[in-house]
């Protein structure tokens, strides 16, 4: 057990936990910021995924030892008004069903956008792989990460 | 009446519907302590003009959904409805889930007969009638109160857009304000059918740009599921679940788990071994820890192996012996088989498949320390049997368990079931606390309630001309029935109602039909699954007819529009299919495969585009054209998403899902080994919805059903090699292509 220190959407918080607690836990249970979703628990699905210092991770395969003293940030503190692009284009395109893994979903293509303005249809289908909808809104979200891409 | 503003103890009750001479009529009666009272009036909070709805004086109508929302999108579309009678302003339309109480929220369709369910895509076309009532009656009763409060007569008025207008005067007034003053009569105005609008006078049902009410919440991290609930006080639960049911935990290191920091208890039940902690990271690395010895020898499934038991499937599809049961039946097919100039024969498969949903299963609980009641957070297609198991646990009354409906991170049959609200009791019961339970992936596979493996053998007699004069499909398969809905089993006599959905052929002109089913007792924990046994059953049967085509030197298109000549419906989806994508026309190193199917009062036709590695055995379906006939759409948009939807869903269950079983217990662990359709392998899917004046029909599942099939037929027309073997994985095409 021990203080773990880090920046959680533009805020500083200290949490009290064993040093290997998955970042998921520490995110969802212990901040109770659960718009983090628990698929899998072994990087298989995305449903988890937070940025991390700009970077996409997988909250469940990340240790909140390895997030001390770094900016996390979850789909709660992506845009102060919930207006991201993705986000306003995820309303447009009407694309959550269960809307479970969605969350994993905005911040994977986040990271995607915040690199590559204009992705070929190729390139969001790769960066997008490990993300698990099983509504199937696949269609969806392709054509919502097009749309914030030309509405950015 | 100040009082009973305050106390809100008004229960209005809806006791059902009566058909008469004079048509439907909406009746109620007053519950509770205030029964029999008189005319009750509502000031500052608002008016709750009948069980469905509530008018506050801010304006904000606030409409229950008796339905699970699990991405279907009925906490929209149903509310939609009411407030389309109402003349509700809809962006004052608040919905909120309805409590657990069949008496008032049940479905009144046929298929569940009042109880309150969220299944078989049936939402809409049960509730259509009454929320539309409820809906026009409250909004008389809006209508009377300015009536009387204005002094005019009530024909002088009419509504629009959350106002009650007075034309002759120019005066207008909104429901909020209206709901400062409005009476309840102790008899409520009665509606019929002629009280309600005609679709052409519909100003919310078929509107396309009104999205979904969840949506928003559901893309900014907000929306709240079972999963989100922490109450006061709570302590967590991870359960290593049995492999198996009846079998009986040894926990060989108790005592060291138990030692691990913040682990409270372990704790050995029969359906598995439970940690109890301070936190969910202590009872999950406490269940990682956990060596367990199963004794497998008193579960009902412990011989059971999908590979193995293969054989006496095969034997039991073959064997004129077997006790059949007939599901569907016209003519004679038997004699019809008998005289035929031709007869043909073809055996199918499917494996067992997992729902895979993707919030793991788990459930709050909060047992009252004298254990006489309880109350659970989870997200539930069917609450009240909840409700109705956990009150038998702690022996007392179903109206002792208060169930809070929560949004569900998917369903598709997974949350019939309420096995984690079941342990969570047991387990807060036990500890005295409330317990949140969160399965892990892994014990959530092994606690699946699979799709049954299944087979099939079919049958069709040919006359001289080449005509389809008879037709048998058998299934051989455990009783879906049996196991997820016990008393519809025992009311029908061993029948399988989900499990032998499809097997009829009701839409094809086919003079002698025999389907029926032998079952196979496993022990298995087979359910519901997303398009139920039309998914596996049409597979077969699809496939066969084109087989039966093909055999007779017939195209599988004109085949089909031949055999639906008599129903216009099947015949324009089908049509329209065709239409959408060419599919006469060639295109070189693709299969184009057709299929059609109803399912629950839907139609739907799909062709896929395919092409196969022969080197892989990897099929790839370029593109997906799916044409539906729902009746009368609520959303368009939301038809279009659940159709999309079901063909991946269709496509991931056609190419990929398996489980396999051994000695009763399931194999597969995670995402790993257990494959779901990813972004990589989605087709172009192209949706259209035909448009006819019929009553609503659900559409869930019915884009589910036609993809296995139509993929195979566009494989045979590419390579003359039929799959008869779901799913049609690269392994298994690749020994089919050899």
């Amino acid at each position: 057990m021990a203080a773990v220190g880090f920046n959680i959407n533009g805020k500083a918080v200290s949490v009290d936990v064993e040093t290997d607690t998955p970042l998921l836990w520490v995110v969802r249970e212990h901040l109770k910021l659960t718009g983090t979703k628990f698929g899998c628990g072994s990087g298989l699905c995305g449903s988890c995924t937070v940025h991390v210092d700009g970077k996409a991770v997988r909250s469940c395969q990340t240790s909140v030892s390895q997030v001390s003293g770094k900016k996390v940030v979850t789909i709660e503190g992506l845009s102060p008004t919930n207006s991201h692009p993705l986000q306003k284009a995820w309303v447009a395109e009407q694309v959550p069903q269960c809307g479970y893994c969605q969350s994993g979903q905005i911040m994977q293509a986040a990271e995607l956008l915040a690199a590559n303005k204009k992705p070929t249809r190729e390139q969001i289908v790769t960066h997008m792989d490990g993300n698990i909808c099983r509504c199937g809104t696949y269609p969806r979200i392709v054509r919502a990460i097009q749309r914030a891409a030309k509405e950015a | 009446m100040n009082e009973q503003i305050k106390n809100n103890t008004l229960e209005i009750s809806r006791r059902g519907f009566t058909k008469g001479a004079a048509g439907l009529t909406f009746s109620f009666v007053l519950g509770g302590s205030v029964a029999g009272h008189m005319a009750k009036a509502f000031a500052a909070e608002g008016a709750k003009l009948n069980a469905w709805v509530t008018i506050g004086t801010d304006g904000i109508v606030t409409i229950l959904c008796p339905s699970a929302e699990m991405g279907q999108g009925v906490l929209t579309s149903l509310p939609l409805i009411l407030a389309e009678e109402l003349d509700a302003d809809w962006s004052k339309v608040k919905a909120e889930f309805a409590p657990a109480n069949p008496k008032v929220f049940g479905n009144p369709h046929e298929l569940f007969k009042g109880a309150q369910i969220t299944a078989a895509s049936v939402s809409v076309p049960g509730y259509f009638m009454p929320l539309r009532m409820a809906g026009a009656q409250a909004r008389r009763v809006l209508i009377d109160s300015v009536a009387a409060e204005w002094k005019v007569p009530a024909a002088e008025l009419s509504t629009d857009k959350g106002f009650v207008i007075h034309k002759k005067s120019g005066r207008k007034i909104s429901y909020g304000d209206v709901a400062k003053f409005a009476k309840i009569p102790a008899e409520p105005p009665k509606i019929t059918e002629a009280d309600l609008k005609k679709p052409s006078q519909f100003k919310l049902i078929g509107r396309k740009d009104i999205g979904r009410i969840d949506v928003p919440g559901k893309s900014n991290g907000s929306a709240k599921y079972g999963i989100d609930v922490q109450v006061p006080g709570m302590v967590y639960a991870s359960v290593l679940q049995a492999p198996l049911e009846g079998s009986k935990a040894e926990v060989l290191n108790m005592e060291d788990v138990s030692k691990i920091k913040g682990v409270a208890r372990v704790i050995p039940l029969p359906f598995g071994v439970a940690v109890i902690g301070e936190t969910v990271e202590a009872t999950r690395a406490g269940r990682n820890a956990l060596k367990v010895k199963w004794d497998t020898s008193a579960a009902t499934a412990a011989n059971t192996d999908s590979e193995k038991n293969k054989a006496d499937y095969a034997r039991q599809g073959k064997d004129p012996a077997a006790k059949a049961i007939t599901e569907y039946k016209v003519g004679d097919a038997a004699a019809a088989l008998g005289g035929a100039a031709k007869t043909m024969e073809a055996a199918y498969w499917s494996e067992y498949c997992y729902h895979a949903q993707m919030e793991p299963m788990n459930a709050v609980a909060k047992v009252a320390e004298d254990g006489q009641s309880a109350e659970i957070w989870t997200g539930t297609q069917f609450g009240a049997l909840a409700a109705g198991i956990i009150s038998g646990i702690l022996k007392t009354t179903p109206d002792k368990i208060k169930i809070n409906q929560q949004l569900l991170g998917g369903g598709y049959g997974r949350r019939i079931w309420p096995d984690a609200a079941i342990q969570a009791t047991i387990l807060s019961n036990i500890t005295k606390k409330p317990v949140k339970l969160l399965l892990t992936r892994e014990d959530d596979v092994a606690a699946a309630r699979p799709r049954p493996m299944t087979h099939h053998v079919l049958k069709a007699g040919l006359d001289a001309k080449g005509n389809l004069v008879g037709w048998h499909h058998r299934l051989v398969s455990e009783n879906v029935d049996a196991v997820a809905a016990p008393p519809r089993f025992q009311a029908t006599g061993g029948k399988d109602y989900i499990g032998a959905r499809g097997l009829d052929q009701a839409f094809y002109a086919i003079p002698n039909v025999q389907a029926e089913y032998v079952r196979e007792v496993r022990g298995m924990r087979v359910h519901a699954w997303r398009g139920i046994g039309a998914g596996y059953n049409k597979f077969a049967a699809e496939s066969f007819v084109d087989e039966v085509a093909n055999a007779t030197g017939k195209d599988p298109l004109a085949f089909r529009l031949e055999l639906t000549k008599n129903h216009p419906r099947a015949q324009a989806v089908i049509k329209t299919v065709v239409e959408m994508s060419d599919f006469k026309r060639k295109r070189p190193g693709r299969g184009m495969g057709i299929a059609f199917s109803d399912y629950h009062g839907a139609f739907s036709a799909g062709v896929a585009e395919v092409s196969v590695d022969a080197k892989s055995g990897k099929i790839k379906v370029h593109n997906y054209w799916v044409a539906a006939d729902p009746g009368l759409v609520i959303q368009p948009d939301s038809v279009h998403a659940q159709l999309e939807s079901s063909v991946v869903y269709g496509l991931s269950a056609a190419l990929l899902e398996e489980l396999t079983v051994k000695d009763g217990a399931i194999q597969q662990t995670n995402f790993n080994d257990y494959q779901v359709l990813r972004m990589s392998d989605l087709p172009e899917i192209h949706t259209r919805i035909v448009t006819t004046n019929n009553p609503p029909a659900g559409m869930g599942e019915i884009g589910v059903v036609a993809v296995a099939p139509a993929i195979a037929n566009g494989i045979f027309q590419l390579t003359g090699k039929r799959l008869r073997h779901l799913p049609m994985s690269a392994e298994r095409v690749k020994k089919a292509l050899a």
